[in-house]
């Protein structure tokens, strides 16, 4: 049986790890190298990468960043933010990524998502989802440019159409719980989980080992969080116990 | 100076992370698409990510179907990875009529539909008794990506096994050649203990 995933994710911006709230107000919460190894040492099963830079100096600091990651985990690594094309991804794996993660571009040229997993493979190949709740419709909607842009697109249909494309995992964020330690929107998971057969990724409102038991009652394969890492409240390896008591199956 | 490990350039998405494992072991890991490398190396890795025919078609393309078979006929060391465990069998459910290298007397086949695939996580195998012994492997978990996977256990072979959607074989060994099918690269401290046994006990 596969265990269930904890996975540390970095926002880096110019070579530091920031944080937000609902996707604003970044603060500085480290160096990306040093922290990827303290989670590895926790225990930290796989570490996402996400550039939120959007400036061009922010992406060969990228691929450095990438690098001294690299070169510090043996433990998979996913890279996303601002992936258009077959080669942006191929030049991030060569720098040290196991898996490259596409969002805005996908969404506005699905056929990337079948490129890179022709390429490279599904095991390679995760799309992220950022999902808002339209009150209109009791639905989720698809948001694009790190947010910002509203691409009037239902996000479970959009997860679905990924799979069919060759996504080999979804990483899904609410962005109403983003930051905001609230917990995981375990609605917005179970439903995604019924139209996708390959892996979930929850992510956005981690706060407790209580969410991550929601999120995995939900469906979710795995829960990625960053504030409750960053600040310190909590290790990978305690909330690893913690699941593991409640029967979670974890590496340890 | 350190000692030179020759991995075959399989045009692999991951080569990095395959790279930076063995220089934490201090090695000078070097890539190659040369024949010769793989005849007259010391110890050569092969990894692979992709299909079966793509893996295939790209040893062929290189000339090195034969020089890969000879190295596990000839016992000479060789340690495979994910694709490169099933490049060595018969055949596989992924590519029906691709002939793999063959030195492995097993065909590769594709998961259950009970179990969703890729399988994308960690997963606990268990080294067998043989295994256990010679290699002094212990069970713990490893990290595997993949849709397809040997179920028969090779006669003569030492075995590791795991279960996802019921037994497979996570790794086979026979004197100095060693293929698993999960991720030792990625599989942290646990898969770190694979490749430096490995290097410790071929020569």
């Amino acid at each position: 049986m596969l265990t269930k995933r904890i996975i540390p994710c970095l926002d880096v911006r110019d070579g530091r790890v920031v944080k937000g709230v609902r996707f604003q107000n970044l603060r500085d919460a480290g160096d990306p190298a040093e922290l990827a190894y303290e989670y590895e040492q926790q225990g930290a099963d796989e570490l996402v990468i996400l550039d939120v830079s959007a400036t061009n100096e922010g992406r060969l600091a990228m691929l450095e960043t990438v690098q001294q990651v690299r070169n510090q985990i043996a433990v998979p690594l996913t890279v996303g933010g601002g992936i258009r094309s077959v080669d942006a991804a191929r030049e991030l794996l060569r720098a040290g990524a196991d898996k490259v993660s596409v969002n805005t571009a996908a969404v506005h040229r699905p056929e990337l998502i079948q490129e890179i997993s022709n390429e490279f493979g599904a095991q390679c190949t995760v799309v992220a989802v950022d999902a808002k709740r339209i009150l209109s419709t009791g639905g989720w909607g698809v948001f694009s440019s790190s947010g910002t842009r509203d691409e009037r697109k239902d996000a479970l249909q959009w997860c679905h159409q990924a799979q069919q494309l060759g996504a080999g995992e979804i990483l899904l964020t609410s962005m109403d719980r983003d930051g905001t330690r609230t917990g995981f929107d375990c609605e917005l998971l179970s439903a995604a989980a019924t139209v996708v057969e390959i892996p979930v990724i929850a992510s956005g409102g981690a706060n407790s080992v209580r969410d991550m038991l929601d999120a995995f009652a939900s469906g979710a394969h795995a829960v990625l969080a960053a504030s409750i890492f960053h600040d310190g409240c909590m290790t990978v390896a305690q909330v690893k116990s913690e699941l593991n008591k409640n029967r979670i199956p974890v590496r340890q | 100076m350190s000692e030179v490990i020759h991995i075959i350039d399989t045009g692999v998405a991951n080569i990095s992370s395959m790279q930076h494992a063995w220089i934490r072991l201090g090695f000078e890991p070097m890539l190659t698409t040369s024949a010769a490398d793989v005849e007259k190396a010391k110890r050569v890795v092969l990894p692979g990510v992709g299909s079966f025919a793509a893996g295939m078609s790209c040893l062929r393309n290189l000339g090195m179907v034969d020089a890969v078979a000879e190295r596990v006929e000839k016992n000479r060391p060789l340690f495979c990875v994910c694709l490169g465990l099933q490049l060595l069998c018969k055949s596989s459910e992924e590519s029906p009529g691709t002939t793999g290298v063959g030195v492995v007397p097993v065909d590769v086949k594709r998961f259950p539909t009970e179990v969703s695939v890729p399988k994308l996580g960690w997963n606990r195998i268990q080294p067998q008794l043989t295994f256990e012994e010679q290699m002094q492997f212990s069970g713990g978990y490893a990290y595997f990506a993949n849709s397809y996977r040997v179920e028969a256990i090779p006669s003569d072979w030492s075995t590791a096994i795991s279960n996802y959607g019921g037994e497979f074989v996570a790794a086979y060994w026979k004197g100095n050649v060693l293929a698993c099918q999960f991720h030792p690269e990625l599989s942290s401290r646990y898969g770190q203990t694979w490749l430096q046994t490995w290097s410790e006990f071929t020569c």
